[in-house]
Formats: C-alpha cells, structure tokens, sequence
C-alpha cells in the first residue's frame, strides 16, 4: 500500500496508505484530507481537486494532459507543479509521493 | 406589457430531458415552448461533455454529450417546437386552473396550461473566478457577461481567458476599447484555432497586447478598479492598469429562481414530486430531470425520459379536459406515425 504525504498550505503534513489503481484525489477523500473538494467526482471537468507536486516527484508523476491542461485554467494560483489530483493513479511507484494542496480551491 | 406567448406547454431547460418532453408532447398532440439560459441547446450534454462517452443511455451502447443532443432534436423535428436561448424563466404565477403566466428574465411573458420543469442542475451562470477580493468590483468594474458593447468604448478593458468566451469578446471589443489586454495563464487555448489566429494577428498588427500570469489581485477604490496585479509563473508580479476586468472562468450551476415557485422542495434543492405523474405540489407544474426528486430517483437521463413519457400522459388532461386519451404505440399507430412523418 504506498503511502502519500498530503501537506496543507499552512505546513501541516498528513501521510495516509492508498490503494494501487485508485487515485490521488479518491485516497485524500477516503482519507478525510482536508484541501481537496473534487466537485465532478474525478470526471477531470472542474478544477477542485487541484495539488502541487512535490519537485522531486514531478518527473515521475508526470505532465497534465491536454485534457487536464483546459481544466487549471480554471484553477487557483496555478503553478508548473500543478496537477489535477484525480487524475494521478497511484501506482507502486508513487510510494512516498509528497503533494501540496493550495491555499484554496477555485 | 408584452404581449403574451400562448401555447400548450412551457418546458424551462434544453436539455435531454427537456428535448425529449417535446416529443411525448408532441406524439400527443401538445405544442411546447422552451426556454434555456445557455445560447445552445443541450444542457448540461452539449456544455459540460460534448465529446464525453455516455454508455448508459438504453440501446446505446456508445454516444456522447453532443451526439445525444443531436439524436434527440432529429427525434422532436416533427414536432416543431420554439426555443427560446439565453433566457431564464424568473417567475410562475397561477392565473387559471390551470392557467399560468411565465416570465423571462428579458422580458418575455407566456400563457400555457402546462408547465415542465427540465432544469437540470439549475442554470448555466458565469462562474466567478479565484481572484481574492473580487466581489466589490462586480458589476461595476468586473463584468462576467456583455449585454451591450458600447459599455466599453473608449475604456482600457483586461480580458481574462483562454476559451472561445474569452477569444470572441477579444475580438469583439478590439475596435471600440481604448486598449485590450487579453491574459491568460498559458500560451495554449481551449478556444477554436481560427479566433486564436485572429487575435495573433491583432496582436502583430500592435492592436491589442497578450500576456501570460494569472491574476492575483485587484487593486482601486469604491468598486472602482485602477489595477490588476498579475502573477508570472515564476512567482514574480507585475501590473496591468484597467477600466474594466472580464474574466471569462467558464460556467457553474445555479438553482436560481426555481426555489421561489412555490413547490414542495426536497432540501432547497430539488422539486418533490408524485411517481405517476412527476408532478410537483403545484397542479399543472411537473419536474422531470435532475431538478426532481422522489423516493428511489437516481440522476440518470434514462430516468428523465421516462418520467417525460408519464407527465405527458396526466398533462394531456390539463391542455385537453374531458378529451379521452387512447395509449398508442408508435410501432403500430399510423395515427401516431403520421405525426412523425413516417407513415
């Protein structure tokens, strides 16, 4: 079960179990992590679900797609860090993931 | 006062089930007028998923949001509904029984026996973007919709946005602003590629300035805005001065006027209603769609057409009292198949 490091705006640090081939925004919901809304439900069709990747996880995670491209554009304080969290499967890879949740969500 | 529109039915939302309302409607021989915020047909489908897959719809095993709305207005052809876009249905007020006298946010005034909730999630609205502090200068110096250009003549205007909204009205306001600046977080657009051509070249041509940031504040005084303070994506800011700011953040749903009618609703949010009719606590006002809620309903479209099929069954009594309605099936009713152009 990897674990994800999920770090609030004000610093505080919250590290859950994920199951492999759910996503970052589904364990963060299980997991009652503040932060993190996901208003469509992870049908990548709002921008509430937004993370900051830690940079020494970028290479691994990943760009955002086109698709996820469109919806930041309607995210807040977006930065090349930014991905939609509901977007990221969690893979054995992604033990140790460390992301970031903005100060709020659009 | 304007005149009224009479007809049979007044559906408020375009979307799939609405459009299918028309032709329950229609095959009973009720004309319908509808009526949707959006400057499209298709509701939630044609704006939220146009090129989504839907796989649930029954006998489809693959469409999508686009493709069911297509479907669906080939499917109600016959029946030559009205549509009224971008408008939204303000006020109900009982006049008959039934009898009931709809008005529009622009004005417009219909007369109908019948009225059928269609609305969804509520109506489409300009979604208010995440720039702190905003609120203030709403309708004052932020505008998230233009209803009259000359607004903007001879005004410094900052157009926020990478969608077709942002593009067109880039466009549009070029020649009548005093300066346009169009910003927007990346160098790549969701608009269609022949507005963002046409922009470049405005650009080119010294006309109007792009710049990449994001907004992270607004400065001015009394609703009034003199700047915007714009965030590079390397964290450094700068400042854009402006008359006016239009952010263009894309559409959310709003529930709107709809909790004011007057019916039973189940937690503010959605319209109670009966399960033989979907009829609301208001005689002659049914809901069908998202916008209803009964013991057991699920959120699917497949429901909203079969909740379609039974309004138009008890409506046929209010638009024709004392006539007796035959049950037919289109399969082997030439009556019914003539109405479609079929027979």
């Amino acid at each position: 079960m990897p674990k994800i490091t999920y770090i609030d705006h004000e610093g505080t640090a919250r590290t859950v179990d994920s199951e492999i081939g759910s996503t970052v925004m589904e364990t963060a919901l299980k997991n009652g992590i503040p932060g993190i809304e996901a208003e469509c439900g992870g049908a990548c069709a709002c921008a509430t679900c937004h993370v900051y990747i830690d940079d020494g996880w970028r290479e691994i995670v990943g760009e955002p797609s086109p698709m996820e491209e469109d919806m930041l554009d309607f995210g807040f304080d977006v930065k090349p860090s930014s991905r939609l969290s509901c977007q990221i499967k969690v893979t054995a890879e992604l033990d140790g993931l460390i992301v970031r949740t903005p100060e709020r969500q659009a | 006062m304007t005149e009224p529109i009479k007809s049979d039915v007044l559906i408020t939302g375009a979307g799939p089930c609405g459009l299918f309302a028309v032709f329950e409607l229609g095959l009973l021989d009720m004309k319908a007028h509808v009526v949707d915020i959006l400057d499209k047909i298709g509701g939630q489908c044609a704006e939220l998923y146009p090129e989504k897959p839907i796989y649930d719809i029954p006998g489809i095993p693959y469409i999508t949001g686009q493709g069911i709305c297509d479907a669906l207005m080939a499917q109600i052809k016959p029946f030559g509904a009205t549509f009224h876009l971008q408008e939204m249905v303000e006020t109900i007020e009982k006049i008959g029984d039934p009898l009931f006298r709809v008005k529009t946010d622009r004005g417009k005034v219909f007369e109908v026996k019948v009225v059928v909730v269609a609305a969804g999630g509520g109506s489409f609205q300009p979604k208010r973007p995440p720039i702190p502090g905003i609120e203030p200068y709403e309708n004052t110096s932020v505008f998230y919709s233009i209803r009259q250009l000359e607004t903007f003549r001879g005004k410094r205007l900052l157009i926020v946005g990478g969608g077709d909204s942002a593009l067109d009205w880039t466009l549009n306001l070029a020649p009548l602003a005093k300066h346009l600046t169009l910003l927007h977080r990346r160098s790549e657009f969701r608009a269609a590629p022949d507005s963002v051509n046409k922009m470049m070249a405005l650009v080119g041509e010294g006309k109007i300035d792009f710049v990449l940031g994001q907004v992270s504040a607004l400065q001015g005084e009394g609703g009034r805005i003199a700047k915007a303070i714009v965030k590079r994506n390397d964290g450094s800011t700068f400042e854009i001065a402006c008359d006016a700011l239009l952010p263009f953040f894309g559409l959310t749903m709003k529930l709107g006027p709809v909790a004011s009618w007057g019916m039973e609703m189940k937690g503010g949010e959605y319209i109670v209603v009966d399960t033989a009719a979907f009829e609301s606590s208001i005689p002659g006002i049914f809901a069908i769609g998202d916008i209803n809620w009964y013991p057991g309903k699920l959120k699917l479209i497949l429901s909203g057409f079969h909740e379609g099929a039974l309004m138009a069954q008890k409506a046929y009594h209010y638009v024709y009292p004392g006539k007796r309605l035959v049950f037919q099936y289109t399969t082997s009713s030439t009556r019914l198949q003539k109405k479609l152009g079929v027979a």
